[in-house]
C-alpha cells in the first residue's frame, strides 16, 4: 500500500514538473494551432495510458498481496471453476484493450485530419534547405527581386499560415519547432511541405531532429513570429543590400573579407561576395545567433567564432583562417555593422 | 530419475529423403531466407523504376539474347534434374553418377553464357541507379548459380569415390536437386525484370 | 555384460545392449569434445558453443554499457567538453550496434541454443557444425568492429546508418564500411543459428512432444527464428547495397542518379522493427518458463500464448513504416501503419493477461530472484508498451520521434521487456548450466539496484523528450534548462551500471562456490530439468518419451524413455514435424575444425573487401577449400550413413 501511495505521489510530482515547464522548445508549451492539437493529444494519451498502467499494476499488487490456500500438492491440479472465471476476466480484458486501441486509432486519425486542415490559406511560401549544419531560408516571391534569402532565423507573420517547402542539399535533416508543429524530414531528392502558424508574436526555438553528422547538436533555428506590419518592415529591410562601411575599421574589415577566403562560401549582397555554400551574411547582424544557434550574437562571440570555429563547433565546414588580431577585429567590426 | 523403456527405436531407418530428413528442412530454410533476399532486391528495383520518370534511365534496353539462352538452358535443365531425382530416391549408383555429370554440364553451360550477359546489359553499374540494379540482380543470381554449380561438382566427384555408396550421399544429391529448382525458379522473374521491364 | 566386451559391429552398438553405467560411459566417449587447442576450435556441442556465445555476449554487454556510461557523463551537464562530437557519435553508434547486434540478438539465440535441444529432448542441435561456424563468425565480427573503434575507425553514423550520411559522399574514410560489412557478416551467424534452431524444433523433438506439448520457451525461440529468417536478409541487402555504393560506385541510394535515399530506410526498418521482436519474443518465452514454475501451476492459456507469439511474429513485419512517419510519406499509408502498430498491442496484451492470470491462480508464490525480475518486467514493460501505443499514433509521433521520449520508450521495452526477463532467466537456468545456485541475497540487491537505477535513468527521459531534447546530440545549451534532469538521469544510469557490476560478481562467485543445485532445484516441469546439472555432453542417456506439456510434473515416479539408438556413433532421433512420432535415427556431425577455418576465410574476405573489391575474388578460394573440408566425408560412421 505504501508503494501505491508512493506512486501516486510520484504522479502528482510528475504533473507538477510537466505543468511547470515552459521552455522555448517544448512540445508541452504549444504556441500554435498544430502544436496545440498535438499537446491535447499527448495529454489525452498520457492520462489514458497512465490509468491503464495503474490498473495493471493494481492486478500485480493483488497477486503479491493475495492470501492463498497452501497448495503443496500436485501442481498439475487446477480448479476448473476458477479457470473459467479467469478466462472470462482475461477475455474481457482483451476486449477492453481492443476497444481502447480502436478509440486511440480513430482519435489519432481525426487529429491528423485536423492538422492537415490547418493553413490551407497559406500566405507565404518559404523554401527551407538543410545544410550540414545550418538552415538556408528562402522566401519565394513571384517577383524575382522580392525573393529573399537568409539563414537560420525564420521570420513569419504571427497569426498567419506559412507554407514551408523542406529540402536538403546534403544529408537528411529534420525540421522541428516543438511549440509550433511536429517534425518533418528534409530528404535529398524530395520536397516535403509543412504549414506553420504561430498564434502570437514570439520567438520559438527549434532544432534538427534527424542525426546529420558531427554537428547535429548545433543545428538550431529560431522562428520569429511578428505582427504583420513589423514583419513587412523586416522583409523590406532584409531585401536591401548590405550597408556601406561607416568607419575605417569597418572598411578594412570589408576589404579583408573580400580579399580573404570568406568569399569562397559567403554572400553579402551589394559586394562582390556571392558564394552560397555558407549562410548569407548580408544582414547577419540582425540575427540573434551565430552558427545556427550555437552562440548568441555579440561582438565577443562573433570574434570567438571567426577566430576558432573548430573549437566552438568541431567538424563544422567553417575553416580556421590565418588572421592577425587587427584583421579579426576589423572583420568583426564590419560584420557587426551588417544590420 | 528412474527410467522405464516404453519405446524401441532400433528398427528405424538411418536416413530418409525429402521432408523426412532434417537436411531438407535446412535447405528449405536457406531457400526461404535467400528467396527473401531476392524478393527485397527485386522490390528495390521496382521501387526505383516506379519513382523514376522513365525506365531505363537514359540507356538502351539490354540485349536479351544471352539472357534468353541462359533461360532456355536453365529451364531445359529441369528435365534431367527431375530424372536424377527419381534415381537418387531409389539409390541407384550408375544413373546417379551419370546424372550428376549431366547436371554439372547443365550448370556450367549457363554460367559460361552468363559471362556474355553482363556486357549485353548495355550499361555499367556505376552509370546510374538503373545500371546498378541490373548488375546487382544479375550478380546476385550469378552468385547463387556459381555456388550451386560448385556444390554440384564437388558432389559429383564424391559420388565417384568410395564415399559415394551410402544412403546419406543419395540424400545429399536430392538436396542438391532441390536447391537447383530454387536457382532456376528465381531466375525466371529476374529475367523478366532485367530484360523485359525496361522495354515496357 | 560390460561395454568393453563388445566389438564394434557394422550396424554399431545399440544402447539396448548396455547397462546404465556403461551406457553413460560409452555415450560420454562418443559425444566428447577433445581437449587441446584443436579440440577447442572443433567443438560442435551446442552447450559448449552456447556457453561461449553467452560469455562473449556478456563481454559485449559490458562494452556497450561502458559506452553508454561515457555518453551519460558527457550529457550530465550542458555544454560539457569531456567528449567531442567525433567520439560521441562513434560512442552512440557503437552502443547501438553492440547492444542490438552483438548483445541482445546473440544472447537470446544463445540461450535458445543451450536450452532448446535440452527442452525438446535431443542430444545436439541440428547442423552442429553450422552452429560452431556461426559462433566464430559472431566473435570475429564483434572483435572486428571493436578493434576498428579502438583504431579510431569506429562507425559514427548511428546503428541505423541512414544514407546519404553513410554514403560515399558524406562518410569518407572506412568507418561506414566497417558498419556495413560488420552488419552483413554478423547477420550470417544469426541466420545460421536460426536455421539450426528451426530444424531442431521441427525435427528433433522427443517422441510424443506434439505441437501442443512444446514448451512455450521453445515456441518463442521457434517463432523468433522464423522472424530472423525473413527479417535479417533485409538488413543484409541494405548494408550490401550501401557497401556497393561506397566501394564500387553504384548509385542505388543516390537521388542524383535515379537512386533513392528512403528505400534504405524501408529496407532497414523492414528488418529493424522485427528486430525488436527478435529480442522481445525469446524474453516472453523466458517469462512463460519462469512463471509456471514459481506459481506452481501450468501456464494459463497455453494456446492463446502460442497464437499470440505467432501473431506478433507475423504482425512485426507490418509496422516498419512507423519509424518513418516524419519522412513525409503519404497520409493514408501512414494511417494504415498506425492501425497495424496498434493491432500488435493486442497479442502482447494477451500474453500479459495470461501471465497475470497464471500468477493470480497459482499456489503460494515463491518470490525468488527469477520471479522478482518477472515482476520488474511487468512494471517496466507495460509502461514501455503503452508509450509504444503513443508512438504508433502518427501525429503524436511527429512530436516525440527522434527525441529522448523515444529513447525512454525503447529502453523501457528492450531493457524492461527483454533484459529483465533475461536476468531472471539467468538466475533461473544458471544452476542448470553450472550445477550451482546463484546467491539469492546478492540477487535481491541486484534486482532492487537495477530496478531503481533503471527507472531513475530512463523515466525522466520521457519528460526531457517532451521538453524538446532530440536524440543523438553530444551536448545541449544551458538556456534550455535541461541540465538538472540530465544530471539526475546520469546518476540513475550509474546506479543501473552498478547493478550489473553486482550481477557479474554474483555470477563469478556463484560459479565458483554457489550452493550445489541438483537436477531440478526449482521443481520445474520441463525436460531440461530431467538431466544432471550441468548436463552430460550427450544430454540424455535415453531419449525421453513425452505425454504432457510439463513432463516432469506428470511423471513423478519414473521417466518413460525410448531405447535403440547407437552409442558408438553420434546418433539422434528424428521425428515427424507435427506429432513428433519417431521416424529416423540420423547421425549428428562429429567435431571439426573446418567451420572455424570457414569462418576465418569468410571473415578475411569481408575484412579485405573494405580495402579492395578484389578481396571477394581472392577470398573465394579459401572459402571454397574450407567448405569442401567441412563437408567432405572423413570415413567416420557419422559421415557414411
Amino acid at each position: 500500500m505504501t508503494k501505491a501511495a508512493g506512486r501516486i505521489a510520484g504522479a502528482v510530482l510528475l504533473a507538477f514538473i510537466l505543468s511547470g515547464c515552459s521552455g522555448v522548445q517544448s512540445a508541452l508549451d504549444p504556441k500554435g494551432p498544430a502544436a496545440g492539437e498535438l499537446a491535447r493529444l499527448i495529454w489525452f494519451f498520457t492520462v489514458l495510458c497512465t490509468i491503464i498502467w495503474v490498473l495493471v499494476m493494481g492486478v500485480v499488487a493483488g497477486i503479491l498481496l493475495r492470501r492463498r490456500q497452501r497448495r503443496l500438492h500436485d501442481p498439475l491440479r487446477v480448479d476448473q471453476d476458477e479457470e473459467r472465471t479467469i478466462s472470462r476476466v482475461v477475455i474481457s480484458a482483451v476486449g477492453a484493450t481492443a476497444l481502447v486501441l480502436v478509440g486511440l486509432t480513430l482519435l489519432s486519425f481525426f487529429a491528423n485530419r485536423t492538422l492537415a486542415g490547418i493553413g490551407e490559406d497559406a500566405v507565404l511560401t518559404i523554401r527551407l534547405t538543410g545544410h550540414q549544419w545550418w538552415w538556408e531560408v528562402r522566401y519565394e516571391n513571384a517577383e524575382p527581386n522580392r525573393i529573399l534569402t537568409t539563414a537560420n532565423e525564420i521570420h513569419i507573420p504571427a497569426g498567419e499560415a506559412v507554407r514551408l517547402l523542406l529540402e536538403s542539399d546534403d544529408v537528411i535533416h529534420s525540421f522541428w519547432v516543438p511549440s509550433l508543429h511536429g517534425k518533418l524530414d528534409l530528404v535529398p531528392g524530395m520536397v516535403n511541405t509543412l504549414t506553420l502558424r504561430a498564434d502570437r508574436p514570439g520567438i520559438y526555438r527549434g532544432q534538427c531532429a534527424e542525426f546529420c553528422g558531427a554537428q547535429h547538436a548545433h543545428m538550431a533555428t529560431l522562428v520569429v513570429a511578428q505582427p504583420r506590419a513589423e514583419f513587412d518592415a523586416w522583409y523590406d529591410e532584409q531585401l536591401k543590400s548590405a550597408v556601406e562601411p561607416s568607419s575605417e575599421e569597418q572598411r578594412t574589415g570589408r576589404d579583408t573579407f573580400l580579399n580573404g577566403p570568406c568569399v569562397m562560401c559567403h554572400r553579402i549582397q551589394g559586394t562582390p561576395a556571392g558564394a552560397i555554400t555558407g549562410p548569407d551574411l548580408t544582414h547577419v547582424a540582425s540575427r540573434q545567433t551565430i552558427a545556427a544557434g550555437t552562440l548568441r550574437f555579440s561582438r565577443g562571440n562573433l570574434a570567438a567564432w571567426i577566430a576558432d570555429p573548430q573549437g566552438i563547433k568541431p567538424g563544422s565546414k567553417m575553416p580556421v583562417m590565418d588572421l592577425d588580431g587587427d584583421q579579426l577585429n576589423a572583420i568583426v567590426a564590419y560584420l557587426e555593422s551588417l544590420k | 530419475m528412474r527410467e522405464r523403456t516404453v519405446l524401441e527405436l532400433s528398427s528405424l531407418p538411418t536416413f530418409g529423403s525429402g521432408p523426412r530428413s532434417p537436411t531438407w528442412w535446412g535447405t528449405l530454410a536457406f531457400i526461404a531466407l535467400e528467396g527473401t533476399g531476392f524478393v527485397l532486391a527485386a522490390a528495390t528495383y521496382l521501387y526505383l523504376a516506379y519513382i523514376a520518370p522513365g525506365w531505363p534511365l537514359s540507356a538502351a534496353p539490354p540485349n536479351h539474347w544471352p539472357g534468353t539462352i541462359v533461360t532456355i538452358l536453365l529451364v531445359a535443365s529441369l528435365v534431367p534434374n527431375h530424372i536424377l531425382s527419381g534415381y537418387a530416391k531409389k539409390c541407384e549408383m550408375r544413373p546417379v553418377r551419370i546424372g550428376m555429370l549431366v547436371m554439372t554440364a547443365f550448370g556450367l553451360a549457363p554460367l559460361i553464357v552468363r559471362g556474355f550477359e553482363f556486357p549485353a546489359l548495355n550499361i555499367y553499374w556505376d552509370t546510374n541507379a538503373y545500371g546498378s540494379m541490373l548488375w546487382v540482380l544479375l550478380g546476385l543470381h550469378t552468385l547463387h548459380l556459381l555456388t550451386d554449380v560448385g556444390d554440384t561438382i564437388v558432389l559429383a566427384v564424391l559420388m565417384f569415390t568410395h564415399h559415394g555408396n551410402s544412403g546419406r550421399r543419395f540424400a545429399d544429391v536430392e538436396d542438391n536437386i532441390f536447391y537447383w529448382y530454387f536457382v532456376v525458379l528465381t531466375w525466371l522473374p529476374l529475367y523478366f525484370l532485367i530484360y523485359w521491364l525496361p522495354r515496357f | 555384460m560390460s561395454s568393453a566386451d563388445l566389438a564394434p559391429k557394422p550396424e554399431g552398438i545399440l544402447d539396448t545392449e548396455l547397462d546404465a553405467e556403461s551406457l553413460r560411459r560409452r555415450l560420454a566417449e562418443t559425444w566428447k569434445t577433445r581437449s587441446g587447442l584443436v579440440g577447442f576450435l572443433s567443438s560442435v556441442d551446442h552447450k559448449v558453443i552456447a556457453r561461449r556465445y553467452l560469455i562473449t555476449a556478456l563481454i559485449f554487454l559490458c562494452l556497450g554499457g561502458l559506452s553508454a556510461v561515457a555518453m551519460r557523463v558527457q550529457l550530465s551537464g550542458p555544454e560539457r567538453g569531456l567528449i567531442g562530437p567525433d567520439l560521441y557519435n562513434q560512442l552512440f553508434t557503437m552502443h547501438g550496434v553492440t547492444m542490438m547486434f552483438l548483445f541482445a540478438v546473440p544472447i537470446m539465440q544463445a540461450v535458445g541454443l543451450y536450452l532448446v535441444p535440452l527442452m525438446v529432448g535431443t542430444r545436439n542441435i541440428a547442423f552442429p557444425r553450422l552452429s560452431a561456424f556461426s559462433y566464430w563468425v559472431y566473435l570475429s565480427g564483434g572483435v572486428f568492429v571493436w578493434v576498428s573503434f579502438f583504431l579510431n575507425m569506429g562507425p559514427d553514423i548511428g546503428w541505423f546508418a541512414y544514407v546519404p550520411l553513410s554514403g560515399p559522399e558524406f562518410a569518407p574514410g572506412k568507418r561506414a564500411d566497417v558498419w556495413a560489412q560488420m552488419i552483413t557478416y554478423t547477420e550470417v551467424s544469426s541466420l545460421a543459428v536460426a536455421v539450426a534452431t528451426i530444424v531442431t524444433v521441427l525435427k528433433q523433438r522427443a517422441p510424443g512432444m506434439s505441437l501442443d506439448r512444446i514448451p512455450l520457451f521453445v515456441w518463442a525461440i521457434l517463432v523468433t527464428s522464423f522472424v530472423i529468417v525473413f527479417a535479417m536478409p533485409s538488413v543484409m541487402i541494405a548494408s550490401s547495397f550501401l557497401i556497393l555504393d561506397r566501394l564500387v560506385g553504384t548509385h542505388i541510394f543516390n537521388p542524383a542518379e535515379g537512386g533513392d535515399a528512403l528505400i534504405f530506410q524501408h529496407l532497414f526498418w523492414f528488418f529493424g522493427h522485427p528486430e525488436v521482436y527478435i529480442i522481445f519474443l525469446p524474453a516472453t518465452g523466458m517469462v512463460s518458463a519462469i512463471v509456471p514454475t514459481f506459481a506452481r501451476r501450468p501456464i494459463f492459456g497455453y494456446l492463446a500464448l502460442v497464437l499470440s507469439l505467432i501473431a506478433v511474429g507475423i504482425l512485426s513485419f507490418g509496422l516498419w513504416v512507423h519509424h518513418m512517419f516524419a519522412t513525409g510519406l503519404p497520409k493514408l499509408g501512414a494511417s494504415f501503419f498506425t492501425a497495424s502498430s496498434m493491432l500488435i498491442a493486442i497479442p502482447n496484451g494477451i500474453q500479459i493477461f495470461c501471465w497475470l492470470a497464471t500468477l493470480w491462480s497459482g499456489g503460494p508464490l515463491r518470490l525468488k530472484t527469477p520471479l522478482l525480475f518477472v515482476f520488474g518486467f511487468f512494471f517496466i514493460f507495460v509502461a514501455g508498451g503503452l508509450t509504444g501505443v503513443m508512438l504508433a499514433s502518427v501525429p503524436l509521433d511527429l512530436q516525440v520521434h527522434d527525441t529522448y521520449f523515444v529513447v525512454a520508450h525503447f529502453h523501457y521495452v528492450l531493457i524492461g521487456g527483454a533484459v529483465f526477463p533475461l536476468l531472471g532467466a539467468t538466475y533461473y537456468w544458471f544452476p542448470k548450466l553450472t550445477g550451482r545456485m546463484m546467491s539469492e541475497r546478492l540477487g535481491r540487491w541486484h534486482f532492487w539496484l537495477a530496478f531503481i537505477g533503471f527507472n531513475a535513468a530512463f523515466f525522466p527521459m520521457h519528460i526531457v523528450g517532451l521538453w524538446g531534447m532530440p536524440r543523438r546530440v553530444y551536448t545541449y545549451p544551458v538556456e534550455l534548462g535541461w541540465g538538472g534532469i540530465n544530471l539526475f538521469i546520469t546518476a540513475g544510469a550509474l546506479l543501473f551500471f552498478l547493478s550489473f557490476v553486482l550481477f557479474v560478481i554474483n555470477l563469478a562467485r556463484s560459479a565458483r562456490s554457489g550452493e550445489a543445485a541438483g537436477e531440478n532445484p526449482w521443481d520445474a516441469g520441463t525436460l531440461e530439468w530431467a538431466v544432471s546439472s550441468p548436463p552430460p555432453n550427450y544430454n540424455f542417456a535415453r531419449i525421453p518419451v513425452v505425454a504432457h506439456s510439463e513432463p516432469l510434473w506428470a511423471e513423478r515416479g519414473s521417466m518413460p524413455v525410448a531405447a535403440g539408438l547407437r552409442v558408438d556413433a553420434r546418433e539422434v532421433l528424428i521425428s515427424t514435424v507435427a506429432e513428433a512420432k519417431p521416424d529416423l535415427r540420423e547421425k549428428s556431425a562429429r567435431p571439426s575444425i573446418w567451420p572455424f577455418f570457414s569462418a576465418l576465410s569468410v571473415g578475411g574476405t569481408f575484412l579485405g573487401s573494405i580495402f579492395t573489391p578484389w578481396a571477394v575474388v581472392w577470398g573465394a578460394l579459401p572459402i571454397a577449400v574450407s567448405l569442401i573440408g567441412w563437408f567432405w566425408p572423413k570415413g567416420a560412421p557419422e559421415d557414411e550413413e
